[in-house]
């Protein structure tokens, strides 16, 4: 019996010890890069990169950077295209779901707006871009009848100087990740009794919805929004393609300055990108003021009682739904812009349609899109199934351990989608130089760890989580060790929310672009990369190839995730919700 | 006592306050019936002598089976089968993959396991079932393969969480008497948890109130 017993326990820590170190090398892969960076940013910013040969600690970069001309528009635009998308994302967000949720209109939406989630922000951008452009559909279909051009206008729709463009893109690219966060949050705040107790109090839909489930919701959307205001204020691909040219937002100035060949911009760099930290953590703190005052202003607005006209809510509901109708058509016609343009023979404004269909542009860019193609599939593959084993690792063995995932935890994961890219992968790029590291593909896959983890963990801990214990103690009381019970059992199981969660992952690292510009060192073309790189050039049927073949890429896995558990489990009816 | 299941001063305590305390001698063929309200600990009673007790609850007191003190082994090394007020069967595994998993792993080869998963399914009624979906089954079948797929594992002892609850009044019944006399003939002592006093009339032992 005592060696059984001792076995037993050797068993437990051997097979815990493995599993135990799961979460801190999450950590150290997931936060290392980002704490190393910033601090690979801070040094150079402050005089010191020995690279260069620059050792003497002095604020000469920021004296250097405030020189620079263009500074004061270019953190305006950062703070007002941030500020701008997330307030319109989550207004609108709100207003789908207070005015709908729960009705047939509302299930419609949610299936127009989830698939936007899986499309590569860059290929939505491009498609945007397609539609108001001054050539754009838009104005090819109010032309010449309406509008009296027949040449495209020279108007600055895109890449205005306000940068409403860029906020318009940003916005339809967040609405589904908000709307998705959203309803995961409802249940817990019990919204569909709230508001039955409110409406029978006399509140409409949507004024009872905001005073009764938005304060619970919210408090649990906190994170998402601060990623998303982050996102919004430091985005680079976006921002390229259509945010404002001269200035540029700050991050995209940054970027430049980066890959300029005169190496000492790189001391200027450092400080833009510490600076854009700066305002990032300036707006967080601004947005927490802001919850204060919302907050308090909102107390008191429910102490009155008042119903409000059911008209306004009426009113709101309309907007709500043309908004969603909206973000979701501009996405997919930009989609379907640019298929038409990347098999478009002569296309004279102000047709509709092209004269003629050619596979010409297919023909003269397809070889070379293989490439990019090969490289993208790789990096995404490889980055996902680490992603994949580290975040099922990490939950088994909380499992194991009994432990209840903490809100420290959540922030943790929510860090690297916090500091904006630009202040801390310099810093990578930087401190990898220094090392004497090249940049290369296993560099370009472990930066795209940083970002790919995040999402896999948030997608895949609830489902796991949710997983019925119980199954686990019927395996085990049968005889089955906790090895056993994980892959017969467990992973079977929740084989759709696995595959979902790598699909997240996959289309994740898809769309990246910073990280595979600056820790591959430009000599790992995905893409993505590509794409952009094709956009200063303009030729919309080459973009068109680019951006649908980055979309496709994203979008492949999610159909195999659909697709894979109801081919496994044809016969098993028990899991149709698994 | 050498044979049976032996709780010698269990005691249960939640962050310092006692949730249950249970002294009792379940000798083989018997059977042992706890009850009280829900919330008076009976599933953490059960978790803790399945070795799942969550890690927040602090245990005195010892487990001991057949003679051997199990108290600080894992689940899978006791020997120890549970059923709950779900049938629990895989929902991924066809019937026979259900029974195959819990089998053991001494009954080696195909054609044996599958021979000795076909005799199970016969001994209740459920000839030929093997390759049927386990979701396509009524209520009395899947509690009737649960029970089989305990057996298989050849356990020490059998403890019910609440397992008939979720049953009609009239399957409860038979189901009840089905897998009373079942685990009788098999010689294993018995530990039941329910809030239903025909389970405890029907069981004919000790009845423990919490």
């Amino acid at each position: 019996m005592d060696r059984a017993l001792r076995r037993g326990a050797v068993n437990v820590s051997g097979v815990g010890g493995l599993l135990g170190r799961a979460p801190a090398l999450t950590l150290v892969l997931m936060l290392g890069p980002v704490i190393a960076g910033v601090l690979g940013t801070v040094l150079p910013s402050l005089g010191y990169l020995p690279a260069l040969g620059e050792h003497d600690l002095s604020l000469d970069a920021y004296a250097d950077l405030l020189d620079w001309p263009g500074l004061p528009r270019a953190i305006g635009l950062s703070i007002m295209t941030g500020i701008l998308a997330t307030g319109l994302s989550l207004t609108l967000v709100c207003l789908i779901v207070a005015g709908w949720h729960g009705t047939g209109v509302f299930r419609r939406l949610e299936r127009a707006l989830s698939p936007l989630l899986s499309v590569p922000h860059a290929a939505a951008a491009f498609g945007l871009a397609f539609l108001i452009a001054p050539s754009g559909w838009i104005a090819r279909a109010m032309s010449p009848w309406a509008t009296g051009w027949d040449r495209p206008p020279d108007l600055l729709i895109l890449q205005d100087p306000l940068g409403l463009s860029l906020v318009a893109g940003l916005v339809a690219k967040e609405i589904p990740f908000l709307l998705l966060m959203t309803l995961a949050a409802l249940p817990q705040a019990q919204s569909g009794r709230a508001l039955l107790i409110a409406r029978t109090l006399g509140y409409g839909r949507v004024g009872g919805w905001f005073r009764t489930v938005f304060p619970t919701v919210y408090r649990q959307i906190r994170l998402p929004v601060y990623a998303v205001l982050a996102f919004s204020m430091s985005v680079v691909d976006v921002a390229i393609i259509l945010g404002p040219n001269t200035p540029p937002p700050l991050s995209v100035q940054v970027v430049r300055w980066m890959n300029d060949p005169d190496l000492t911009l790189r001391l200027r760099a450092a400080a833009g990108a510490c600076l854009q930290l700066a305002l990032v953590l300036g707006a967080l703190g601004f947005w927490r003021l802001g919850e204060y005052v919302v907050a308090r202003i909102g107390r008191a607005w429910i102490a009155r009682g008042q119903r409000g006209p059911r008209l306004v809510g009426l009113a709101l509901r309309g907007f709500a739904v043309i908004a969603a109708v909206v973000s979701s058509v501009a996405v997919f016609a930009g989609l379907a812009g640019m298929l038409v343009w990347s098999f478009a023979g002569l296309w004279r404004f102000p047709d509709a349609l092209p004269q003629a269909f050619t596979l010409r542009s297919w023909a003269r860019n397809g070889p070379g899109i293989l490439d990019p193609l090969g490289e993208t599939l790789l990096i995404g593959t490889i980055t996902t199934l680490i992603a994949i084993c580290l975040t099922v690792a990490c939950l088994e063995s909380e499992h194991r351990h009994g432990q209840r995932p903490g809100a420290r935890a959540l922030w943790l994961l929510y860090l690297p989608l916090i500091v904006p890219q630009v202040a801390f992968l310099g810093g990578v790029q930087t401190l990898a130089i220094g090392m004497g590291l090249d940049g290369g593909r296993g560099a370009v896959i472990s930066a795209h760890l940083v970002f790919v983890l995040p999402y896999v963990f948030l997608s895949l801990a609830d489902p796991w989580r949710a997983w019925d214990t119980r199954n686990d103690t019927v395996a085990r009381a049968l005889g089955a060790s906790r090895m056993r019970v994980l892959w017969a059992i467990r992973l079977p199981m929740l084989l759709r929310p696995v595959l979902t969660a790598a699909a997240v992952g996959f289309a994740v690292s898809v769309g990246q672009y910073l990280p595979t510009l600056l820790i591959g060192a430009g000599r790992v073309p995905t893409l993505t990369t590509e794409a952009i790189a094709l956009s200063s050039g303009g030729d919309r049927r080459v973009i068109g190839i680019y951006a649908l073949a980055q979309t496709a890429v994203a979008f492949a896995p999610f159909g195999l995730a659909l697709l894979l558990p109801r081919l496994a489990w044809r016969n098993r009816k028990g899991m149709e919700n698994g | 006592m050498d044979n049976g299941l032996c709780l010698q001063n269990l005691a249960i305590s939640l962050r310092g306050r006692e949730l249950v305390r249970l002294n009792a001698d379940i000798p083989p063929g018997q059977i042992l019936t706890v009850m009280g309200p829900s919330g008076s600990g009976k599933s953490t009673l059960l978790a803790a002598i399945t070795g799942t007790l969550p890690r927040e609850f602090s245990l005195a007191g010892r487990v001991v089976l057949d003679g051997e003190d199990v108290t600080r082994l894992a689940t899978e090394r006791r020997r120890i089968g549970i059923l709950f007020q779900d049938d629990m069967l895989f929902p991924h595994l066809s019937v026979g993959a259900n029974l195959a998993f819990g089998l053991k792993a001494d009954i080696r080869g195909q054609q044996a396991r599958r021979a000795a998963v076909d005799a199970a399914l016969a001994d209740v009624g459920l000839a030929g079932f093997a390759d049927r979906d386990p979701a396509t089954l009524s209520g009395g079948q899947k509690a009737r393969v649960s029970l089989m797929r305990v057996l298989l594992a050849e356990p020490r002892a059998l403890l019910l969480d609440e397992a008939f609850s979720k049953l009609d009044a009239e399957l409860r019944a038979h189901v009840r008497r089905l897998v009373f006399d079942t685990a009788a003939s098999n010689g294993l002592p018995v530990l039941q948890v329910t809030h239903d006093e025909a389970d405890a009339q029907d069981a004919g032992g000790v009845v423990h109130r919490l």
